[in-house]
């Protein structure tokens, strides 16, 4: 039941295309199914592991290795606060303090409702705006421990549901390469001599107009 | 558009400040719509390309080449010479694309594809072009949501008009950009870990020497990962030539630099900076930068390039933003990024913010990394706890050494009387996450060993005698 649904296995299919090797789309299929599912199921990976002809204990190796890609079930809000340098001399610890407080669970767990999960995150390239959480991977910059009190009453609302989406969907626009234009995935048995640009030189002139 | 977000757009991501500064890779920020394929072509965009087109690919590799575009990912090797690097004859050669940016107090990569993805992909299309690749892998951080929707957009609206595909521009030149996005692992910032991640793999660095990606890279072939930043440059590179290029900066340092400025600091944030001649103490003090240390605090430290490098003190702040003579003085510019302290700042504390990232980060293929780095953690979490003994600045320094053996770099300083111990450091890993977690605490320990001293708990030995043993059996009825 939590094998990819048949239109993701049509766009499954479509990315395993973009890539010389099939078992490249591992980590894009492992994104596919988590937003399918909220998190990563055995069944699902099984089913990665046969669409990219690879075994379940190797995508399962992959998957294992990325913070994102959880085994378990996780909150329709990831809330990951930065505790690293930049945010930390400018009072992440407070922050962290604060979000415990107000959702009643330490860092690593889930509120009963299955509403908010809570972590403690790595650098999230927003040093300039520190200290700084994201939610679903959705930054919040410059946040006091008051306005994240009031984001968490604003998510249990469900104010935000039009900017950020629950998790596992990460972007919301996918890359589609229309088949009229598409070079389609050059794999190394395939092109082994040099591309065309390369021996023939130029092919057009500077006049051609814009 | 061909394919429009759904829900509220988000905000620009904020932090950059511009200036009466050249601009180079910013020059679109001020337009709120600066992302889209309207704006990107109303301000010259793809000229770049165009201009590229009516040249053979050896001659825009040279142009790039005498511009001397520095990496911008942190090892700072011309990008030029890079692309030459790739064995002759072997061909499919491939381009990755770093935009996994995650090194701490780095903010630039993920700002310049939110804000311009077009400059990038048409970096991408002159790197392809240039060096004769056929196939580019556009690699973005997996916590960086609005930067994929950003550069999908794009993508799908450059291959729609004809700027990406096949016969771009009407021109016997075909390549297919491929957006490819992690899940969360700073350690694929690594080059080699990033082509592993990028073949499904765990994110595990592989061993170099002998083998660099140029030659043997992502599927066995030759393969050039760039940094966003660094191709980002080409675009106008490819317009202005490589003598507009290189009147900028210094010779051994041309062109600009995104430089993120954080920490306690009156006004943070991410400046494009002339490279080789902006001092630290423009960029922390001047009026046009950060404008000084906040509440008028007196500055205690600063890291110059990232949570990776040595420490710098206030006796380093009339140096340039140059990367040679920031070796020299005992750290590196990394990615761009510096982070000030003040000197409210509990160092060890600090200093273990750092440590703690890097032990966390490990991918654990090394062992004195992955031990190491644990250990380090924990040695210096208990100090700060206020649970720390004597032995343990001995062992942590001892734990370091295994990990990086010799001397490490230091910055220089007049109070302690140290001189510098110049950059780089040996190593006994394959990457430099393991000397990473070492660096703070090398830093911390040499420049403010007081500090980590005052945090050690003096233990009173109690005398062991047997009095109170005789005392409470005779109490208890001893059974």
């Amino acid at each position: 039941m939590s094998r990819l649904t048949d239109a993701n296995i049509k766009l499954a299919k479509e990315i395993i295309g973009r890539y010389p090797r099939a078992r490249s789309a591992i980590i894009p299929l492992l994104h596919l199914a988590q937003e399918q599912h909220g998190h990563i199921t055995n069944a699902a990976i099984a089913h990665i592991g046969e669409l990219v002809g690879a075994t379940s204990a190797e995508v399962l190796g992959t998957c294992t290795f990325y913070e994102m890609f959880k085994m378990e079930p996780v909150g329709k809000y990831l809330v990951n606060i930065c505790g690293t340098m930049s945010c930390a001399l400018l009072g992440s610890d407070e922050l962290m303090h604060r979000a415990e407080h107000t959702l009643g669970i330490k860092a690593g767990s889930t509120t009963a409702d299955g509403l908010f999960t809570l972590e403690h995150a790595e650098c999230q390239a927003a040093c300039t705006e520190a200290p700084c959480l994201q939610v679903n991977y959705r930054h919040r910059y410059r946040v006091t421990p008051d306005q994240l009190d009031a984001l968490i009453v604003d998510l249990r609302a469900g104010n935000l549901d039009g900017e950020i989406p629950p998790h596992g969907t990460v972007a919301r626009v996918r890359q589609h390469i229309p088949a009229g234009r598409a070079v389609g995935a050059v794999a190394p048995e395939d092109a082994t001599d040099p591309p065309v640009w390369l021996s023939t030189g130029p092919s057009i002139n500077a006049k051609t107009p814009k | 558009m061909s394919e429009s977000l759904t829900g509220t757009i988000m905000p620009h991501a904020p932090g950059f400040i511009a200036g009466d500064r050249p601009r180079i890779v910013t020059s679109r920020f001020e337009y709120e719509d600066s992302y889209t394929l309207e704006r990107y072509l109303a301000t010259d965009g793809y000229s770049g390309l165009r201009a590229c087109l009516t040249r053979a690919a050896a001659d825009v590799h040279n142009e790039v080449k005498t511009a001397t575009v520095l990496g911008r990912g942190g090892a700072g090797f011309p990008a030029g010479v890079k692309w030459g690097l790739t064995p002759q004859g072997k061909f499919p050669r491939y381009l990755v694309v770093n935009g996994d940016e995650s090194e701490p107090g780095t903010y630039k990569d993920r700002l310049l594809m939110e804000r311009d993805p077009h400059q990038l992909i048409e970096g991408c299309l002159i790197a392809c072009y240039a060096a004769g690749l056929s196939q580019c892998f556009l690699y973005i951080r997996g916590e960086m949501a609005l930067a994929q929707e950003r550069v999908a957009t794009a993508l799908n609206d450059a291959y729609a008009a004809g700027y990406v595909g096949t016969n771009i521009l009407g021109s016997n030149f075909s390549v297919d950009i491929v957006l490819h996005w992690g899940a969360g692992a700073y350690v694929v910032g690594e080059e080699t870990a990033l082509i592993e991640s990028l073949e499904g793999n765990r994110g595990m660095p592989r061993l170099k020497p002998p083998f660099f990606p140029a030659a043997i890279g992502l599927y066995g072939q030759p393969t050039i990962v760039n940094n966003v930043e660094t191709l980002a440059n080409l675009p106008w590179l490819l317009v202005n030539g490589a003598a507009a290029y290189t009147a900028i900066g210094t010779e051994s340092s041309p062109g600009t630099r995104m430089v993120a400025v954080s920490g306690h600091v009156r006004r943070p944030g991410v400046y494009e900076i002339v490279n080789g001649t902006t001092t630290f103490r423009d960029l922390v003090y001047g009026n046009e930068f950060c404008g000084g240390i906040r509440n008028g605090n007196e500055l205690k430290a600063f890291v110059p390039g990232g949570g990776s490098a040595p420490w710098f003190l206030p006796d380093q702040l009339d140096l340039p933003f140059e990367g040679k003579l920031v070796g020299a003085a005992g750290s590196m510019l990394g990615s761009g990024a510096i982070m000030v302290m003040d000197d409210t700042t509990d160092i060890p504390a600090a200093a273990l913010t750092l440590t703690r990232f890097y032990a966390h980060e490990s991918c654990g293929k090394c062992t004195p990394c992955r031990e190491g780095g644990t250990w380090l953690e924990r040695i210096l979490s208990r100090i700060v706890a206020g649970n720390g003994t004597d032995a343990d600045l001995d062992q942590l320094l001892e734990v370091g050494e295994s990990i990086c053996p010799g001397s490490f770099p230091h910055a220089a300083s007049e109070r302690l009387g140290l001189t510098a111990v110049p950059f780089p450091y040996k190593m006994t890993t394959i990457c430099f996450v393991g000397p990473s977690a070492f660096a703070p605490i090398h830093s911390a320990l040499t420049l403010f060993r007081d500090e980590f001293i005052a945090k050690i708990v003096k233990r009173t030995l109690i005398p062991v005698t047997a009095a109170p043993i005789a005392a409470a059996s005779a109490a208890g009825g001893g059974q």
